[in-house]
């Protein structure tokens, strides 16, 4: 039998691994702060299915979602088009929007929405152990746990089947355009992972948290390789690590879960960025300094590198 | 109604207060934002809104409780980090600024949920209030954050008035601000640190949360109404006061409302508004423009059909029946008819019957047309001469520009080829000859 504990940190660790590897995607593509946009905006989605259903029902909560998450990217990339407006503004005007709609929402029903601002902001992790799945009378475990799940495997499942595809697409959408590939649909399939992602996510870790997950493990170890597969592994091995480490500085510190893993992958980031044998802040200062020594073995150790 | 009067007409000295507060938060903010969606910065400003929460919290256990004076330094103190820190990052590794900012967002706030569930669990400082830090709560301000947030809101104001120029020009062009000896670094500094003293006097209205769309969206909306920035700041600040009062209002009447997101959604239906009714840059007023435009070309092009079947057979007295332009023009029937008709309102062509019945150019008509073709193939002529394109391949270019060069650049074209007799497909350019008549007023087309 898993302890609350263990279920816990198996949430933590399922969650963390799902954002890490669509996450990877994000921050290669420069786009980043759509995954923040997408968690704000699927609020009112949740909301609304919370409405209709009147129950935490999975499934409408995963299409809202879904359907909300795609709707923000395309609204964006529609309002920066045709509105004319900076792309970053333009996300900017969307998001919060939206965002604020649901808070809205969720204030105007407070009464029949079993959700309240502060969970949208640092979810709940730490009452999963209780949210359990009782199916025909029998005791499934957690619910989220099985939610997370079920996105995992989508997401892996995604990223192998699409993975030369994403690969060509997240260092050059104009190669993969011109290979023939079907950059529209990669555009909107990773899109859509993130939704789902990230509402999977967002009860255990809630909005604002996700975006921790989602950037903060791919872009430390960014600092630490140059190829696709090990990037995806060690994203998602510094994810489980924020999860797993967020969990007990919370338990040492007595506060929030889910801050405290954002915390956690926080100095993890700050650490690799130190201390990175190739991109790290001290490594590449000693480097500068022989170089300052020896331009012949300055410019013979420059290797070419990704954008 | 009785609640709305009982607000407007600000008897209670807490309402006067707190309007006053918003109202002037609102005005700075979009006045900001304005610098901040030009230069691209929209987000760091959502980065930086979030960022502040642990100084807030920090602001909390100090002083353990609500001061503002301490809660306004918490905040810019960690307003101020989180900027140096997203600016170090991207400068010294090769992360992307966009995960940057989405990093510290996302870590500082992880920081300030953890210190406020800190102060939560310790529980012996006095916490009330904290919450309504996240989504703001105008109705919670008190005579001496007023002032406190209210006096900050001014200064900033005051601020931009002072360094309005210098703003301006580094907000357009920061190379040529630096060519001309501007101390670029420190005005984009001043910049920076007039971004989180906003952020800091929003928090108590519109929350860490939302604030960032405190200073996109009036901006963003404004940027419909005009091309100046003088103009662009005070429509802003304009959009900004009004959703202040918006807040305030719904924050006193209900106050167990949140006040950012109602400020938000208010200003995100004037940004609405602003993107379908501007005139100019509207997505109305460029819809009836496109129109415009299509009905000009096609009715341009029907005179030209006729100039053509007149240059084919030599004839200016012949009848020209509908079938037959509609044989040339692939027009709608009903389309035809509206655009034949303007052309007759406007006297360019004349209709007569017989048999069979038809029309033909008028005078007018006539010059109009030769000046459309005379533009078409001197167009072609200046690619084919001075852009070496291939004669085949000038056609369908010349197609367009032909309904949009001015007299002027007719002028041009003139000059640079010396008025030539011949097109690049030896047809011949039509000048008029000194036996036309004298153009009548108002014969060209819209």
């Amino acid at each position: 039998m898993i302890t609350s504990t263990g279920w816990i940190i198996i949430t933590g660790i399922l969650a963390a691994t799902s954002c890490a590897l669509v996450g990877t995607f994000l921050v290669l593509r420069k786009m980043s702060l759509m995954g923040d946009a997408i968690s704000h905006a699927v609020l009112p989605g949740i909301v609304i299915a919370f409405l209709i259903t009147a129950s935490r029902n999975t499934f409408p909560m995963l299409i809202g979602a879904g359907i909300v998450g795609l709707f923000t990217v395309w609204l964006t990339e529609q309002l920066s088009k045709k509105g004319r407006i900076f792309h970053d503004a333009s996300m900017g005007i969307v998001f919060t929007t939206l965002f604020a709609i649901g808070v809205i929402l969720i204030s105007l029903y407070a009464g029949n929405v079993d959700i309240d601002q502060e969970c949208v902001l640092y979810g709940e992790i730490a009452y999963v152990p209780w949210d359990l799945w009782i199916w025909q009378g029998t005791n499934m475990g957690p619910r989220p746990v099985w939610i997370l799940g079920l996105v995992l495997i989508m997401n892996i499942t995604f990223i192998t089947l699409m993975y030369k595809e994403l690969k060509t697409y997240s260092f050059s959408p104009q190669l993969a355009a011109t290979l023939g590939m079907p950059v529209g649909l990669i555009h909107y399939g990773l899109m859509g992972s993130v939704s789902f992602t990230t509402i999977a996510s967002f009860e255990s870790v809630g909005a604002i948290l996700v975006v921790a997950l989602l950037i903060v493990p791919p872009a430390t170890a960014y600092l630490l390789t140059d190829r696709l597969h090990r990037l995806l592994l060690l994203a998602a091995f510094f994810g489980i690590t924020s999860a797993v480490g967020g969990y007990y500085l919370a338990l040492w510190i007595n506060s929030s879960i889910a801050g405290a893993i954002a915390v956690f992958a926080g100095i993890q980031f700050a650490l690799v960025f130190l201390l990175a044998p190739k991109y790290g802040l001290i490594g590449r200062k000693i480097r500068q300094q022989i170089r300052y020594k020896s331009p012949k073995d300055a410019i013979l150790s420059q290797e070419p590198t990704l954008p | 109604m009785d609640i709305l009067f009982e607000f407007f007409s600000l008897q209670d000295p807490n309402i006067r207060y707190v309007l006053a507060g918003t109202i002037l938060l609102g005005i700075s903010a979009g006045a900001l934002g304005c610098f901040a969606i030009l230069r691209r910065r929209a987000l760091v400003g959502d980065a930086v809104a979030h960022a502040i929460l642990p100084g807030v919290c920090l602001a909390f256990i100090v002083a353990g409780g609500k001061d503002p004076f301490m809660l306004i330094a918490g905040a810019f103190v960690f307003g101020l980090l989180s900027m140096v820190t997203m600016d170090f990052i991207t400068r010294n590794s090769r992360i992307a600024p966009d995960a940057s900012i989405g990093m510290v967002l996302s870590v500082f706030f992880g920081l300030g949920v953890v210190l406020l569930t800190f102060i939560q669990s310790t529980g012996h400082i006095d916490q009330s209030g904290l919450d309504d830090f996240l989504f703001g709560q105008a109705a919670s301000m008190i005579g001496d954050d007023v002032l406190v947030f209210g006096g900050l809101s001014l200064l900033i104001l005051v601020i931009i008035v002072i360094t309005f120029k210098e703003l301006k020009l580094i907000s357009f062009d920061p190379s040529f601000a630096q060519s001309i000896g501007y101390p670029v670094k420190r005005m984009e500094f001043l910049l920076a640190l007039l971004m989180v003293m906003t952020i800091t006097a929003g928090i108590q209205a519109v929350g860490v949360v939302l604030m960032a769309s405190m200073l996109i969206i009036p901006a963003a909306a404004a940027r419909y109404w005009t091309d100046s920035l003088r103009v662009m700041l005070l429509i802003a600040a304009g959009v900004g006061a009004f959703s202040g009062i918006t807040g305030s209002f719904i924050s006193y009447t209900a106050p167990a409302m949140p006040t950012g997101p109602w400020m938000v959604v208010s200003t995100a239906f004037i940004f609405f508004l602003s993107f379908l009714l501007a005139p100019g840059r509207g997505e109305i007023a460029r819809y009836i423009q496109k129109k415009r435009l299509s009905y000009k070309v096609a009715s341009e092009n029907i005179l030209k059909t006729l100039y053509a079947m007149e240059e084919e057979d030599g004839r200016t007295d012949r009848l020209r029946p509908l079938q037959e332009l509609r044989k040339r023009r692939h027009l709608t029937k009903s389309r035809m008819k509206k655009v034949i008709s303007t052309l007759l309102n406007k006297k360019l062509i004349a209709y007569y019957a017989g048999t069979p019945d038809g029309y033909v150019l008028t005078a007018d008509g006539r010059r109009e047309a030769k000046r459309l073709v005379r533009v078409h193939r001197l167009w072609e002529k200046y690619l084919n001469q001075h852009l070496q394109i291939a004669e085949d391949h000038v056609h369908d270019d010349a197609e367009s520009m032909e309904h949009l060069i001015t007299s002027e650049i007719e002028a041009e074209l003139r000059k640079s080829l010396g008025s030539p007799e011949l097109d690049p497909h030896l047809s011949k350019i039509p000048y008029d000859s000194e036996d036309d008549p004298e153009p009548k007023k108002g014969g060209s087309l819209p």
